[in-house]
């Protein structure tokens, strides 16, 4: 049914309307493991919030301050990015070959066009923010111009429209509210403890109830803390190799995006320390994340997958390309 | 479905829409009639070639079978990659309808290997007849869109808006025309004459 309307051409193609409509079968693996993660953090999510309105009469309003720094960091995490890398906005007339790049990228995926940024640092970098497609800015820096070929830059570009396809910056603000919340009541409550006139030295009853009940905040408070940060740099660094797969298969050549991680990470550790402590809090949105030479990250802790990991899913990508159709 | 590909990270490779290019050869003449607007016999596919031996054996393919056509149908063809790393097939032939044959080829070929995703655009060159007489123009077609926009380049990386929304109205309803804007990117250095 595809072709009826190519008389001239019908013939050849008779036969073939079971076509292979993209090369790359589904990650199935990847995809219930993102889904068994973000599961743990909503089961999480809501043991916390029922062991808090258990055991605490003012919850209503530790999430209503969680929830305005949710709520700011949600609405203007375009701009706070920005600002952070001290990126500014480029005109088509001022990066006429990063807005055509852009330009071709995004009709080849079908999305709207993000901004465009270039951040004046000489760290080889590039990050995606904003909530939506209708808000996104996509920014790279002076320093990764300068590192990569342009089939290169474009490679990274495609991994962060596919940061902003998947809408990476509102799924993590989110799931890192938890995170947030809970930081917040340990403060609140060790403030409240120290200085609140609770008065955990006293010795009547009421107060030692009152020190108890705070003190079981505070360590449930520290358990979800620890729990959700794990869950949270989980999710990120498969929300990573998502945007490694989607972006390689959009511009239809993995080892492109392999070879741009492999020059870009190599030269992260050349980098002065000042730089990246100043960048390390930006790190789940950027491309590769900047590590201090080293500084022994554990992967469990890491946004960002191991450079390994992430090769090794591009191989398999570009094998997957070899094959006869 | 899409809240849920986005949820869960695993966006598809959006798919070429190729049913609408066949209006081309419709408004070729509404534009000729109402505008003086003429085809220059000339349009190009433009696509992003892929790696591996997959793509190789549908390029393979393509070549055989656009050799075939043009020699049938007496047109030219040209394949050139731009700098920024897309391949364009021009092809030439005074008829419309030929121009869209070939251009399809191209289309079907590589959606037939599964390389559909890999399209970006075709272009189709016409002249202005009316106030700027001779002066260049192409009618765009986004294949994820299903849309066509006019582009007019100037010299100097500049854009005719004024001839391409005049030939937006032109158009009137004959194609799809991309309703939003922002979409109609700009393509500089198209290889045709």
């Amino acid at each position: 049914m595809k072709f009826a309307r190519s008389s001239a051409t019908r013939g050849s193609f008779r036969g073939d309307i079971l076509m292979a409509r993209t090369r790359f079968p589904a990650d199935h693996g990847l995809t219930s493991r993102m889904v068994g993660t973000m599961f743990l953090l909503g089961l999480l999510y809501v043991v916390f919030v029922a062991v808090l309105i258990a055991i605490l009469k003012s919850w209503l309003l530790i999430v209503l301050i969680a929830g305005g720094f949710l709520f700011f960091q949600y609405f203007f995490s375009d701009r706070l990015a920005l600002a952070a890398m001290r990126g500014h906005e480029v005109s088509p007339q001022q990066a006429p070959e990063l807005h055509q790049m852009v330009d071709r990228l995004c009709a080849l995926a079908d999305m709207p066009k993000p901004k465009v940024a270039i951040a004046d640092t000489d760290m080889p970098n590039a990050f995606a923010t904003g909530r939506n497609q209708q808000h996104a800015v996509v920014c790279v820096t002076t320093g990764i111009q300068r590192r990569l070929s342009a089939p290169e830059l474009e490679a990274v570009l495609s991994h962060e429209l596919s940061h902003v396809a998947h809408r990476d910056v509102a799924v993590m603000t989110i799931a890192s509210f938890l995170g947030i919340l809970a930081g917040l009541v340990v403060r609140s409550s060790i403030y409240a403890g120290a200085f609140g006139g609770g008065g955990w030295g006293r010795s009547n009853d009421r107060d030692n109830n009152a020190g108890a009940v705070i003190l079981l905040v505070v360590l449930a408070s520290a358990v979800v803390y620890a729990l959700s940060f794990l869950l949270t740099r989980l999710l990120s660094r498969y929300r990573e190799l998502s945007a490694d797969r989607a972006g390689a298969i959009l511009i239809g050549r993995p080892s492109l995006l392999a070879s741009a991680l492999v020059k870009i990470t190599g030269d992260m550790g050349r980098i002065p320390t000042r730089d990246l402590r100043a960048a390390e809090p930006l790190n789940a949105f950027f491309f590769a994340p900047a590590a201090a030479p080293g500084f022994s990250f554990s992967t469990l802790f890491a946004t960002h997958p191991p450079l390994e990991r992430r090769l090794e899913q591009l191989e398999r990508l570009e094998a997957q390309l070899g094959r006869p159709a | 479905m899409k809240f849920l590909d986005a949820l869960l990270g695993r966006s598809k490779p959006a798919q070429p829409k190729l049913d609408a290019l066949f209006g081309v050869t419709g408004a070729a003449i509404t534009l000729e009639s109402a505008a003086g607007m003429r085809p220059t016999g000339q349009a190009a596919v433009c696509f992003k070639p892929a790696s591996g031996q997959g793509f190789a054996a549908a390029s393979e393919e393509l070549k055989g079978l656009l050799d075939l056509a043009v020699t049938e149908a007496g047109s030219k063809l040209a394949v050139t990659d731009d700098r920024y790393g897309y391949r364009w097939v021009v092809v030439t032939d005074p008829d419309m309808e030929d121009l869209v044959t070939s251009v399809h080829l191209v289309n079907s070929t590589l959606e037939q290997h599964g390389f559909g995703p890999q399209l970006l655009c075709s272009v189709f060159g016409f002249r202005d007849g009316g106030s700027t007489p001779g002066q260049r123009f192409y009618l765009v077609y986004l294949y994820k869109r299903g849309s066509f926009y006019p582009f007019a380049p100037l010299e100097g990386e500049r854009r005719d808006n004024e001839l391409e929304l005049r030939v937006k109205a032109a158009l009137g309803g004959d194609l799809p025309v991309e309703a939003e804007l922002a979409r109609w990117f700009a393509l500089w250095g198209i290889p045709l004459d």
